[in-house]
């Protein structure tokens, strides 16, 4: 069972390796990540992210600009989560006074 | 981790370097704009700080900072202003949070949107820092408030009754 779970790793981790080599190279400008249209020819919202970010909030940082103006609905869910954590530790653990 | 810790260095040491980290903290939400940071990282400093505080001057002792009893209405209330936020903006006609529809008189939409950005980075940072803190608190399994009765005895060494 031990060698097994070995050749299981060792299986998955060749898998892994074999994905990241025809991964392309960092900086490549013609990756796909890195166009500014997609297949369809459509314009792609990161482009526009990264050109206009400091004209529309004037700030230098282009991730806070994503993260808290963007798409912000997207961090106010993740904010909810935080507080959501928070609520169910104190439903479940917090030791009543009177019980 | 209940009890204050029995050595004085600690518990000085300890003071001033959660303030430092506290420091920090404030630091990575407000620069937030500039470089790498926000509310999440400067929340989670600043639960650090008030957590380091937790373990070496004692649960009872700490409680002048976030107090336990504080810390979920302080989470609620950093969910509000974020989520407020969003409803000003709807009050004033725009998308839910377009900060930019926000009408300040002679100043101009990027600038709006800026300090639309520095609230909500504030509301994130309370609301992480405090559920911390509330989940660190609920964790330890002490009673709020601290009656004689529910407490652990002080400095005794024996584990908290859970």
């Amino acid at each position: 069972m031990r060698i097994l779970n070995y050749i299981l790793l060792a299986v998955f981790a060749g898998l892994l390796i074999y994905a990241t080599v025809h991964l392309p190279a960092r900086g490549d400008a013609d990756a796909p990540m890195h166009r500014q249209e997609n297949v369809v020819g459509d314009p792609v919202a990161g482009a526009y992210f990264i050109s206009n970010a400091y004209r529309d909030a004037a700030t230098p940082n282009m991730v806070t600009v994503v993260l808290a103006d963007y798409r912000s609905v997207d961090t106010l869910g993740e904010v909810l989560v935080v507080f959501t954590a928070g609520v169910c530790c104190f439903l479940i653990l917090r030791r009543r006074l009177y019980d | 981790m209940t009890n204050p810790s029995e050595s004085v260095i600690i518990v000085v040491v300890s003071r001033a370097l959660a303030r430092l980290i506290q420091l920090f903290g404030i630091y990575v939400i407000i620069h937030g704009h500039y470089s790498p940071g926000g509310g999440f990282q400067g929340g989670a400093l600043l639960a650090a700080g008030v957590i380091l505080l937790r373990m070496t001057e004692g649960y009872r002792e700490s409680q002048t900072e976030t107090s336990t009893a504080a810390a979920i209405p302080l989470a609620s209330l950093g969910a509000l202003i974020f989520a407020g936020t969003g409803l000003v903006t709807l009050a004033f006609g725009g998308y839910y949070m377009d900060y930019g529809a926000v009408p300040v008189p002679g100043v101009e939409e990027p600038i709006v949107r800026y300090y639309g950005i520095l609230l909500v980075e504030f509301g994130i940072g309370l609301a992480v820092m405090t559920a911390l803190v509330a989940i660190f608190d609920d964790m330890l399994g002490q009673a709020p408030g601290g009656d004689g009765e529910h407490a652990p005895a002080e400095s005794t060494g024996a584990p908290p009754k859970i």
